[in-house]
């Protein structure tokens, strides 16, 4: 099985990546852009065949080490 | 005393740390590699030092905070043990739950390499009582991710307990908010945990211990720890 998590900063964290990339696009000329946020994207191949199974797992795994609970909120996605 | 020196894949400021620790209280830490289980018989202090572990990688000190050495240092700190977090070893306090909040990257995404000067908040830890309660201390810094950041509810309470022990301040002594150089919350640039015996600091202590290189406002950070160690 295959999963997606997304780790992305909380709303109220402060994201200085996130708006130096967004100044670039905007030095770009990209238009249209109102803001940048940052996030991490895991690509992840599980043993398990049983979704439920498979999220416990996942969700282990962003409490354990993936995400850091302080600033950042994660999604678990399943790709099939 | 017994110090032991954690080191982790990417960690470079051991070395200096061993260093200071010789230099001051005339025993040689026991260099202690991470994927250990146990910390050497009659540990007193364990400091983990500075640098890069893991190459900063998912987070800084991420990976390293969840090191098997770690459960020796989390029932160490438990028993009442020291522990001395430099740097990147503060990042790993922090993600292994030692001390509380985070370190993000800089405010304004600058690798910071310089001296700073911080106020000495309290001196009645083991880490700060040979320090004049307010003093201002000049410590060197070098990072790119020592922004201090908790949550609302967590600064007010390391505010309320006085947990913060070293502020980065202004050359006035005074503390700016706004012109923090890495943009920490409250301007803290060190932290201790409930039992004062877990101290976090972003600065470098140890590189200002010998008159040769210039200051020595970091001898007192290990004299005190020997002297606390002493006394007890």
């Amino acid at each position: 099985m295959k999963a997606r998590v997304l780790v992305t900063l909380k709303s109220a964290v402060l994201d200085p990546q996130g708006k130096a990339i967004e100044g670039a696009l905007r030095s770009l000329g990209v238009p249209g852009v109102a803001s940048v946020r940052q996030g991490k994207v895991f690509d992840v191949e599980l043993d398990a065949a049983d979704p439920a199974k498979a999220e416990a797992t996942l969700k282990e795994a962003c409490e354990k080490l993936l995400a850091n609970t302080v600033i950042e909120t994660y999604r678990i996605e399943f790709v099939g | 005393m017994k110090s032991a020196v954690l080191v982790f894949p990417g960690s470079n400021r051991e070395g200096d740390a061993a260093r200071a620790l010789t230099m001051i209280t005339g025993s040689k830490p026991a260099m202690v590699w991470h994927a250990e289980t146990a910390l050497p018989a009659g540990t007193d202090l364990v400091v983990l030092p500075g640098g890069f572990s893991y190459g900063d990688y998912l987070r800084c000190g991420a990976i390293a905070g969840r090191a098997a050495i770690m459960d020796a240092v989390r029932e160490h700190a438990a028993r009442g043990g020291l522990v001395l977090g430099i740097c990147n070893g503060f990042q790993i306090l922090c993600e292994s739950g030692l001390l509380p909040g985070v370190l993000v990257r800089n405010a304004r995404l600058r690798f910071i390499c310089r001296e700073a000067l911080l106020k000495v908040e309290r001196n009645d830890t083991p880490f700060t009582r040979r320090y004049a309660k307010g003093a201002v201390v000049r410590f060197p810094v070098a990072h790119g991710e020592g922004n201090y950041t908790a949550d609302v509810e967590t600064l007010k309470r390391l505010e309320g307990e006085g947990r913060v022990v070293f502020r980065y301040v202004s050359p006035g002594g005074q503390r700016d908010d706004t012109q923090v150089l890495n943009g920490a919350a409250n301007s803290i640039g060190g932290i201790v945990s409930e039992k004062l015996n877990v101290l976090g600091l972003m600065p470098h202590p140890e590189n200002h211990v010998d008159p040769v290189v210039g200051p020595t406002d970091g001898r007192a950070l290990f004299e005190s720890i020997a002297g606390a160690l002493e006394r007890a």
